[in-house]
């Protein structure tokens, strides 16, 4: 009896789901980018009224084109896009706001300098006379903040404000210009854990208020938290559409990958030696004179590596300059193997065996006009091995970009093709390539498998405990908590350019916890922060 | 550079040479009474006689230099325009050491031509301190600039090297021990096309064969990527403006030391603007220069013969230099056809 029930009940819901009408349809979408790159071949992909849709997929999959297709960013070469069953042409954002299409970007577009509510009406302002009528637009955004359960101060300014509540102002600005079908490409990306869970409850309010939803991410278990349906995405490709509810987290994981993947870092406990890096009471004022980074101390040992989590924008980045030499130091002090390094220059840091993953590869880790072999040469184009006195050795310096090629596994047509005709992750290979050849005793890496696919990921994280296990000190600054928990023997946990936290075995620690110290709820006690430091 | 975008921007600047051929014959077919004269006299004028080629060739050296100058300058992404002082204070550095010292043969020219090139460098030089120490733009100082050398030049000649005696403002006679040979009989194609050769080839070699040309094109084309490669970029820009300004120098000295008598500039000659056009067509490529200096000295000797046997002025070859020009610098300037081609080849792979 129970059974039967059971069975109806499953099959009623199901049955729900055909007949609510389809919304939104994008039929074969093709596009190519510039540089060659296919990111969508032939892609179909559509919504139904009042759900919750996950578009899933590595990164580079072709996700966020085929949404920029949709919001009017790109154009795609062919495909036809319906609404309500209508064919529609969406050459431009505006087009898109006009047929009730919002997207949250997952780089913000706010203007940081005016308050939440300008921010809201940027584009369509109430208007009084001439003047643009604050009182308005004030009032409007609490209507609308109240009407979603999406609570913000309108009058506050932009940059005054966290993460969290700047994804907020972004849904909120989306549902002002009417939309009814949100696209949220990656939302939890910059959230800690706390934020995600309240971005969830406004989703499902949102949900209930009767508008559609798209959800971008590649985190399973949010997906299969939040989600109706997903439609997977592979290699530019569409690899079908499922009920969530149909579908496990691994049956998820390998349509999205095509193989199973272990995710986990196999690693043994590290056994570090003498301190390689040490910071002393550094402190880092920005160029708004914030204190980016606030009397922090801490040292990294040979053969440990030291996590960085944090909330991005609190002080890491500040941090990594401050230790490669990027930013000058002006209060503090940091040795490198007992070399104090404030009066060097970059290359001298280098020098002392540094090398240096940086979080923007394409501002600071290539010139992507550039070969592939010029690129790998960048920090050692004038060493011994590679140059006489006067001409470089065009043989050795092939031979080395042969072997590295073929060591890091990039894939490429010759190591003179350019390097901006690489996929991402490939791009990735070559700089770390580069930086790890260098037979590195001190290794800073920021978020070195940011925007990569899995299995460049795994790479790079493998080769990194590798380098470990050969006796080299490695930083590790990540904002993808699961890259820092797994993969770092120790932990600091950044917040307001301080250390929240020093968490001595990772293992011991939950998310749950850690995102306490990332949002400064939580903190340890000044002689707990102080083991951080090795003497 | 992939062969595939090596073909389509040597179509593109093909194309945009033939276009502006084109408007330039339309302008000819409308203004002149013979058309069929003024064209082929443009065209084929300058192979007709040997005389006419060796215009071509001796139009091509001062080309050469200025367009290598341009090139290296403008591959560490600084848009220097101070080749055109620095050809011309090169021209004067050589006038004074031709006039006042007295040297023996081979060693007068190759003195004055140094000196000519290391008072280039200085001049260049400055706009890259200004821009390095003060974030100054390369681009407005050295402009301006210019307009220094050319006055400062004229001083020069004016009050210390000034032949009174001769009617206009030209300087005294050059030493004979000075002088650069003629190289071709009944042209005036003189010894400074070899020194020219050597130096196209020795600048390809420093920028694509050397630590210090590496770091040049390194901080043109990523100047944060070369700094965190620890590339000391301002110390490069600097370096490459020195160089530039040096081979613009020389090709002033060489320009005076191969083609007159006297110093008889009153204007700034023009060719370090026409080294910016050599540069662009080569696509800053040393090894490409040539083929660009030869391609403009050709258009300018033509438009000039035409000038003097029909009824067309030679302002015509501006009119295909700004054609062109727009239409090479113009990023969009076929870029869909580009796309098309990416599009196509994409597919043929997936496939």
């Amino acid at each position: 009896m129970v059974f039967i029930i059971n069975e109806t009940a499953f099959s009623i819901t199901k049955g729900e789901l055909l007949m609510q009408s389809e919304l939104l349809s994008m039929n074969r979408i093709t596009k190519v980018y510039p540089n060659g790159i296919v990111a969508n071949d032939g892609v179909d992909f559509s919504i139904c009224k009042g759900e919750i849709h996950a578009l899933v997929g590595e990164n580079g999959a072709g996700k966020s084109t085929l949404m920029k297709i949709l919001f009017g960013l790109e154009h795609a070469e062919e495909g036809d896009i319906f609404l309500n069953g209508d064919k529609i042409q969406i050459q431009s954002p505006n087009a898109a706001i006009d047929h009730g299409i919002g997207m949250v970007h997952q780089h913000f577009m706010l203007v940081p300098s005016l308050t939440v509510a300008e921010n809201m009406v940027l584009g369509s302002e109430p208007k009084k006379g001439l003047y643009v009528n604050i009182k308005k637009a004030v009032t409007e955004t609490e209507e609308l903040a109240k009407k979603y359960n999406l609570l913000v101060d309108p009058t506050a300014k932009i940059r005054d404000l966290p993460v969290g509540i700047k994804q907020k102002v972004e849904i909120l600005k989306a549902l002002y210009r009417g939309a009814e079908i949100l696209i949220l490409d990656e939302p939890t990306a910059v959230l800690t854990p706390q934020e995600t869970k309240e971005l969830f409850e406004e989703l499902h309010l949102l949900k209930e208020k009767g508008n559609t939803i798209i959800f971008i991410s590649h985190k399973l278990h949010e997906i299969k938290e939040l989600c109706d349906r997903l439609t997977i995405m592979r290699n530019g490709k569409s690899q079908g559409v499922f009920n969530v509810a149909d579908v496990t987290e691994t049956e998820i994981s390998r349509l999205m990958v095509g193989r199973d993947v272990i995710l986990t870092v196999e690693k043994d406990d590290a056994s570090p030696t003498d301190v390689s890096l040490e910071v002393n009471n550094l402190t880092v004022v920005n160029d708004f004179g914030k204190k980016a980074v606030n009397d922090i101390s801490f040292s990294v040992r040979k053969g440990e590596i030291l996590g960085v989590a944090g909330v991005e924008g609190n002080g890491q980045g500040e941090l990594v300059e401050i230790i490669t030499g990027l930013k000058e130091i002006i209060f503090g002090e940091v040795s490198i193997g007992g070399t104090n390094i404030k009066p060097l220059s970059i290359k001298e840091i280098r020098n002392l065996g540094t090398c240096h993953i940086p979080e923007d590869r394409m501002t600071y880790g290539v010139a992507e006009a550039l070969d592939i072999e010029q690129n790998l040469l960048a920090d050692k184009h004038d060493s011994d091995e590679f140059t006489g006195r006067v001409l470089t050795k065009p043989k050795v310096i092939r031979e080395n970009s042969l072997k590295l090629i073929e060591e890091y596994q990039i894939k490429c047509g010759s190591p003179l093709e350019e390097v901006k005709m690489l996929s991402g992750g490939n791009i990735q290979k070559v700089v770390v390539a580069r930086e790890f050849s260098s037979e590195p005793e001190l290794i800073i890496a920021d978020q070195p498998t940011r925007g990569i696919d899995v299995g460049a990921t795994e790479f790079i994280r493998k080769r990194l405990v590798e380098l470990r296990d050969d006796g080299s000190a490695v930083l590790l600054v990540s904002a993808d908590l699961n890259e820092v928990m797994e993969l770092s023997d120790s932990l600091i946990v950044m917040y307001g350019g301080e250390i929240t936290a020093f968490i001595e075995n990772t293992k011991s620690l939950n998310e749950e916890e850690l995102g306490l110290y990332m949002l400064g709820i939580n903190r340890q006690k000044p002689e707990e922060i102080r083991r951080a430091l090795h003497v | 550079m992939s062969k595939q975008s090596r073909i389509f921007e040597i179509s593109r600047t093909i194309l945009a040479i033939t276009i502006a051929l084109l408007i330039a014959l339309v302008t000819i077919l409308f203004v002149s009474e013979e058309p069929a004269n003024a064209l082929s006299t443009f065209l084929l004028g300058p192979l007709k006689s040997m005389r006419h080629f060796g215009n071509v060739l001796e139009m091509m050296i001062p080309l050469l230099f200025t367009g290598l100058a341009v090139s290296i300058m403008f591959s560490s992404a600084q848009f220097n325009l101070g080749a055109e002082g620095a050809f011309f204070l090169g021209g004067i550095a050589s006038t004074f050491i031709a006039v006042k010292w007295a040297l023996p043969n081979v060693i007068h020219p190759v003195i004055a031509i140094l000196v000519g090139g290391l008072v280039g460098a200085v001049f260049c030089g400055i706009p890259a301190i200004l821009k390095v120490k003060w974030n100054a733009t390369e681009l407005v100082s050295s402009l301006m600039l210019n307009y220094v050398a050319l006055f400062f030049g004229l001083y020069i000649i004016n009050y210390y090297l000034r032949d009174v005696n001769a009617g206009a403002m030209v300087s005294y006679k050059l030493a004979e021990t000075s002088k650069l040979i003629k190289l071709i009989p009944k042209t005036r194609v003189h010894f400074g096309i070899i020194i020219a050769a050597i130096a196209v080839i020795a600048i390809f070699y420093f920028m694509y064969r050397t630590r210090w040309g590496y770091r040049i094109r390194l901080t043109g084309l990523n100047s944060s990527f070369a700094r965190y490669s620890g590339i000391k970029t301002a110390s490069v820009i600097i370096l490459a403006q020195l160089l530039g300004g040096f081979v613009a120098g020389v090709g002033g000295s060489i320009e005076i030391l191969g083609m007159y008598r006297r110093f008889s500039w009153q204007s700034l000659p023009g060719y370090g603007w026409d080294g910016i056009i050599v540069a662009i067509l080569a696509r800053n490529n040393p090894a490409l220069i040539p083929v660009g200096a030869f391609f403009l000295a050709y258009l300018r000797i033509g438009a000039d013969l035409m000038a003097r046997t029909s009824d067309v002025q030679s302002e015509v070859v501006y009119i295909i230099q700004g054609v062109m020009i727009v239409l090479i610098a113009a990023e969009s300037f076929m870029a869909q056809y580009r796309h098309k081609l990416v599009f196509k080849e994409a597919r043929n792979r997936s496939v």
